[in-house]
């Protein structure tokens, strides 16, 4: 992957399986009906033995991967995280979060880029939901890079990982070497006007959006959260008590999600005023994608500008004091 | 089968009840009624069928056995006790703070628990992954999954069973606990699972109906469901009656989720004794 290059997650998400696969012998993916839209089906076509077609039945394709996990395999399941998370939320909980089976789940196509699908296909609280479970590492990646380095990450960890990816193009923004940890936030701008926490695929436009701000003379913190939960209590602490004003940036509702997550903390740890970029609690509807993140303030122009209003806020703020 | 192992196995389905009531009484809690109608089955299951070793309960090549009736909890645990799994003296510590036995089995706290239940019709879809999983594995282990009548109007159900049926799952043998009433009603008056049998041979089952009270029967059903499990999965209708062995308990949907009082108590056991 060349840096700068825009690649379909799904498809870059795919060829992860594919390569996990060939290291992994006992790692198995488990499909409801969705592989040709979600790319799991080059695993299917990798390793046909070890690719489980469940029909269109996602509670049973939860529990099936459940009971495989006893027996030493590495299940991944996989399909649109809207329906993962609410059709089989129970399964998820029960089956595997409480009993801590060692079951993979991707939650594809998430949030707002369903191919214009619409209300009933946008997965825009599946980081809430998840996020609640006890036992299970939530995580969003932000490139096709990182998608493939939480796949591999989520193979090591012993117990439930949710990796949520999209299915749209994104820009190439991490190297190969690229590393993360779990619960530590990713550095990727240094700032002191304004501090900007993101996650998934917004995190590449909030990187645009911080060059943007420093044509205009404003430096933004940068901060993206591959793991959702646990999340970097410290980081975000820092730039509470450093910068004092945080936006979050994320392809989910403003409730439940990153934004949720950043306020828990900072209003239990080291209070200021968070602002969160987001879908406000509405159902979204058919159409472009680019129209709809452009309405909610989520494209470069829309992150960069509540960027310089707040940065503008906090110098006025610090003045008076 | 001599009568004399029907006498042995007799006399533990009849400790097992002795046993569920003490323990629903000691804790004021639990689920009797669905726990006296699968006394028999377990007592099949645990005391003759199954290839398990309770001294090492996490041993690879055991066979597994799923409570996708959770809540029946009572009867799973007089059951894993009796067999020595951990002392029967335990099973005073039911549904309390910090105890191994949960409301709910807990296979991270109890031992000989395969797999946890609680929510309801999920059992059979773990059920056919272990099946499945020893398939790809190339085990000879066999997979139990114990189901409630109510629990068999959740769509999951059928979700895996269509999987079962349409794939052949080898080696996985679904037992229903058909005591014909649940929570808040009979079964039938709630939603029927009529034709019940019909419908499992319709998602690619084979089918056998027994009455789930006799162990000489039960027995019977398991060994030609072993083998014709061979080809592909097989439900066994346990034909039960929920509350069994306690007169005043029987067929009573008002048992389903009560804990005997004291004098209730004394009188189950009375009851239990004279059997």
């Amino acid at each position: 992957m060349k840096l700068g290059e825009e690649i379909a997650q799904r498809l870059a998400f795919g060829q992860a399986l594919v390569e996990l696969g060939a290291e992994k012998p006992n790692m198995l993916v488990l499909d409801a009906d969705v592989g040709p839209s979600t790319q799991t089906q080059l695993f299917g076509h990798a390793f046909p033995d070890r690719f489980i077609e469940v029909g269109i039945a996602e509670q049973n394709m939860i529990g099936i991967a459940a009971g495989l996990s006893t027996l030493g395999f590495i299940p991944w399941v996989s399909t649109f995280a809207v329906f993962m998370t609410k059709r089989a939320g129970d399964q998820i909980r029960n089956s595997v979060a409480h009993t801590k089976a060692n079951v993979k789940i991707n939650g594809a196509y998430g949030g707002l880029p369903t191919g214009r699908a619409g209300a009933t296909h946008s997965a825009v609280e599946d980081l809430a939901v998840m996020r609640a479970m006890p036992n299970v590492i939530v995580m969003d990646p932000a490139d096709p890079q990182e998608a493939l380095v939480c796949a591999r990450l989520a193979m090591e960890i012993e117990g439930p990982v949710y990796v949520r990816t999209v299915r749209c193009s994104v820009p190439v923004i991490f190297p190969e070497d690229h590393k993360i940890e779990i619960g530590k936030a990713v550095k990727l701008h240094e700032g002191k006007d304004i501090a900007i926490i993101s996650c998934g695929m917004m995190t590449p436009r909030v990187l645009k959006a911080a060059e943007e701000l420093e044509k205009k003379g404003i430096s933004a913190q940068v901060l993206h959260m591959a793991t959702i939960k646990p999340i970097d209590v410290e980081a975000i602490c820092d730039a509470a008590e450093s910068i004092g004003k945080i936006i979050t940036v994320e392809n989910h509702s403003i409730i439940g999600g990153l934004g949720g997550a950043v306020c828990e903390v900072v209003s239990e740890f080291a209070p200021c005023h968070v602002k969160r970029l987001g879908f406000p609690d509405v159902f979204l509807e058919s159409g472009d994608d680019e129209a709809y993140f452009h309405r909610f303030g989520l494209d470069i122009d829309g992150i960069a500008s509540t960027a310089k209003s707040l940065a503008e806020e906090r110098r006025r703020t610090k003045n008076v004091h | 089968m001599d009568d004399k192992t029907l006498y042995r196995l007799d006399s533990i389905a009849r400790q097992l009840r002795r046993l569920i009531i003490e323990t629903a009484h000691t804790a004021g809690a639990g689920h009797t009624g669905g726990s006296l109608s699968e006394v028999e089955i377990l007592t099949a299951l645990y005391f003759s069928f199954l290839n398990i070793d309770p001294e090492h309960p996490d041993w690879e090549d055991r066979d597994r056995f799923v409570l996708s009736k959770g809540h029946a909890s009572l009867g799973y645990y007089a059951a894993l006790a009796q067999r020595g799994y951990f002392p029967i003296e335990e099973l005073k510590t039911f549904d309390r703070e910090d105890s191994a036995l949960q409301a709910h089995p807990d296979m991270h706290k109890c031992k000989g628990v395969d797999f946890s239940t609680g929510s309801l019709g999920q059992g059979l879809s773990i059920g056919v992954g272990i099946a499945l999983g020893a398939l790809k594995k190339n085990k000879r282990i066999r997979t139990i999954v114990l189901l409630g009548d109510g629990e068999c109007q959740e769509g999951q159900i059928w979700e895996a069973a269509m999987f079962a049926g349409s794939k052949h799952i080898a080696k996985l043998i679904a037992i229903v606990d058909y005591n014909k009433v649940q929570l808040s009603n009979r079964v039938d008056e709630n939603i029927s699972l009529e034709p019940f049998a019909i419908k499992w041979e319709a998602f690619g089952w084979n089918v056998l109906s027994v009455d789930g009270h006799d162990i000489a029967e039960l027995l019977s059903a398991l060994s030609q469901a072993d083998y014709m499990s061979e080809q592909g999965p097989v439900a066994i209708i346990a034909n039960t009656i929920k509350g069994k062995g306690v007169s005043f308990m029987e067929g009573k949907f008002e048992w389903h989720g009560k804990a005997p009082n004291d004098q209730e108590y004394i009188e189950a056991l009375k009851e239990l004794s004279l059997r």
